[in-house]
């Protein structure tokens, strides 16, 4: 693992929307580029951001205090109407194309930096089981373990979050 | 002059900062890598990023919202 005067993170990945796939990536890639060794276990929703190929969306309905900036305000959506089929789909496009206007990384490149980087990712084997996942579906280079490999990793590692 | 330059300008956190740290790497041992950026977090973030690993923040400074940091690669 790292040596007794490295500072070394782990982070629990439970989440898998668009928006929510930021915080875990960003500060996997960013601990790595400060030379912090990083894991990050993917479980439950978190376990899809490890497929080969990504579709990810936002959810209005999990996020009931979610404003955009629109026409020089921030509108919120009421959250009744969030239940609307379309309005995810609609709320994804709006802020895909607010990431790429602000200059905002995509998950696909923050990914493909966090592996450039050497961050360890472990699948968790209890959700691919419980979701009928295969490692073929996913990207390579995976570990894949479960509860006491997470906290074997966590025992030693300085920083360690549940996101 | 710096021996390096980074243009991050338009790139959002943590982007300057890992690119950055991906063209330090191609700094040779007491180089210096110039980054220009329009990120007002990058302040704060190159500053932290220096103290943690162990390189120089050789001068930070912003000119009509364009900051500029000198990094000298002291760390191995």
């Amino acid at each position: 693992m790292s040596s007794p005067e490295e500072k070394s993170m782990s982070i629990i990945v439970t989440k898998g929307s668009l928006d929510w796939a930021y915080p875990p990536f960003i500060l996997a890639t960013t601990a790595a580029a400060m030379g912090l060794p990083v894991t990050m276990f993917f479980t439950f929703y978190g376990l899809p951001l490890l497929l080969k190929k990504l579709d990810l969306q936002v959810t209005a309905a999990g996020n009931t205090a979610m404003k955009m900036p629109m026409m020089g305000m921030h509108m919120g959506l009421p959250n009744l109407l969030t239940a609307v089929p379309g309005v995810d789909a609609a709320c994804s496009v709006m802020m895909k194309n607010l990431i790429k206007k602000k200059g905002v990384a995509s998950i696909e490149d923050l990914r493909e930096m966090a592996i450039e980087a050497e961050v360890r990712m472990i699948a968790c084997q209890m959700t691919m089981d419980l979701f009928e996942y295969s490692t073929d579906d996913m990207i390579d280079g995976l570990d894949v373990g479960g509860a006491a490999t997470y906290i074997e990793c966590a025992s030693q590692s300085d920083i360690n979050l549940f996101i | 002059m710096a021996d390096h330059t980074l243009d991050a300008k338009g790139m959002n956190c943590p982007l300057p900062i890992l690119k950055a740290r991906k063209a330090l790497k191609e700094v040779p041992a007491g180089g210096t890598l110039e980054i220009l950026a329009t990120d007002p977090g990058s302040v704060a973030d190159f500053q932290a990023f220096c103290r943690q690993t162990g390189n120089e923040l050789v001068e930070h400074s912003v000119d009509d919202k364009i900051y500029r940091f000198l990094i000298k690669h002291t760390a191995a």
